[in-house]
């Protein structure tokens, strides 16, 4: 894991290690086994042409956990992420496989973040970020924000 | 005069919790989840290296709880379905959520999720009239604390 990041080393504007992220049906798969999440609009095609959408889609919860992701790399291990939002504004389609294990070329997707305060409350050195996911086409599909603590050389 | 889409039978659940679902988080809950996000973070995977971290388990990465432990279906799919049976449009898809965590959530926790529909509003969306519809879900552990929150937003269209 990279180093930890301390409140005192960061700037507002600062930009968050970009995290890439390729979504196949074979990573659709494994996320609706690892959260629960049965629903045929992430696995069967007429399903999915049925409901408006045109074919299987990601699961914006899948987005959302990369986000998660962006934000807990970049905390590292004592940072603390208090809230996170996200709102799914468009619409991924993952790429098909070419082989049991690698999928065919595609887009691949970027979450990104940035920065937007940084400010001491109750006790806590807190920073406010934006955070997104970018399709190949980087539009943004997925916007959120968080809130997280981060420790301080000068607790 | 224009119909709503909100139907009696959707007003009756608003505000009504739904029975709360038990979650266990297990080590393997854990990892396959990080797997699945192709997450390598030792904190989520490596069970001896979590151990000698500053929490000293596996952890859960933020926004999982773990699994039912009846094995229940997600809670989330239950209000979708609870929705569309009360007369919401049939094409349901995830339009957010907003997390609150006030405590750690990892291996060994035993957390009580409650959902709650909150509201059910109409909205005009590029492509018609849309139901848009916010459940909270509260999870609450063995010790009785708050330990995480969320709120979702559905939309049916």
């Amino acid at each position: 894991m990279s180093q930890q990041v301390y409140y005192e080393d960061i700037n507002v504007g600062e930009v968050l290690p970009p995290l890439p992220k390729v979504a196949t049906t074979q990573m659709l798969v494994r996320w609706a086994g690892a959260i629960g999440d049965d629903n045929p609009l992430h696995y069967e095609s007429t399903f999915a042409t049925e409901q408006g959408v045109g074919e299987t889609i990601v699961h914006g919860s899948l987005k959302r956990a990369w986000l998660g992701q962006l934000l807990t790399d970049w905390l590292g291990e004592y940072g603390e992420l208090l809230k996170f939002s996200c709102q799914y504004r468009g619409i991924d389609y993952p790429r098909k496989m070419k082989s049991m294990s690698e999928p065919q070329d595609g887009e691949t997707w970027w979450c990104r973040g940035k920065v937007k305060r940084k400010y001491e409350e109750n006790g806590y050195h807190l920073v406010d970020c934006r955070i997104w996911v970018e399709n190949g086409k980087k539009e943004k599909t997925t916007i959120g924000s968080a809130v997280a603590a981060l420790p301080s050389r000068n607790p | 005069m224009a119909t709503s889409l909100i139907t009696d039978e959707m007003k009756k659940l608003v505000g009504v919790p739904w029975p709360s679902q038990v979650y266990k988080v297990e080590e393997g809950a854990i990892r396959r989840y990080a797997q699945a996000i192709d997450d390598p973070n030792p904190l989520y995977n490596d069970a001896a290296y979590a151990a000698r971290s500053k929490h000293g388990r596996l952890m859960c990465p933020p926004g999982f709880a773990g699994w039912p432990e009846g094995g229940e279906r997600l809670l989330g799919i239950e209000v979708c379905e609870a929705m569309i049976n009360a007369g919401a449009p049939p094409r349901p898809l995830d339009g957010g959520i907003e997390f609150e965590f006030m405590l750690p959530v990892g291996a060994g926790d035993t957390l009580t999720e409650t959902t709650t529909i909150t509201d059910i509003h109409e909205r005009k969306t590029k492509s018609g009239k849309a139901l848009f519809v916010q459940a909270e879900f509260v999870y609450v552990n063995s010790a009785g604390e708050t330990a995480m929150k969320s709120a979702a937003t559905y939309i049916y269209r």
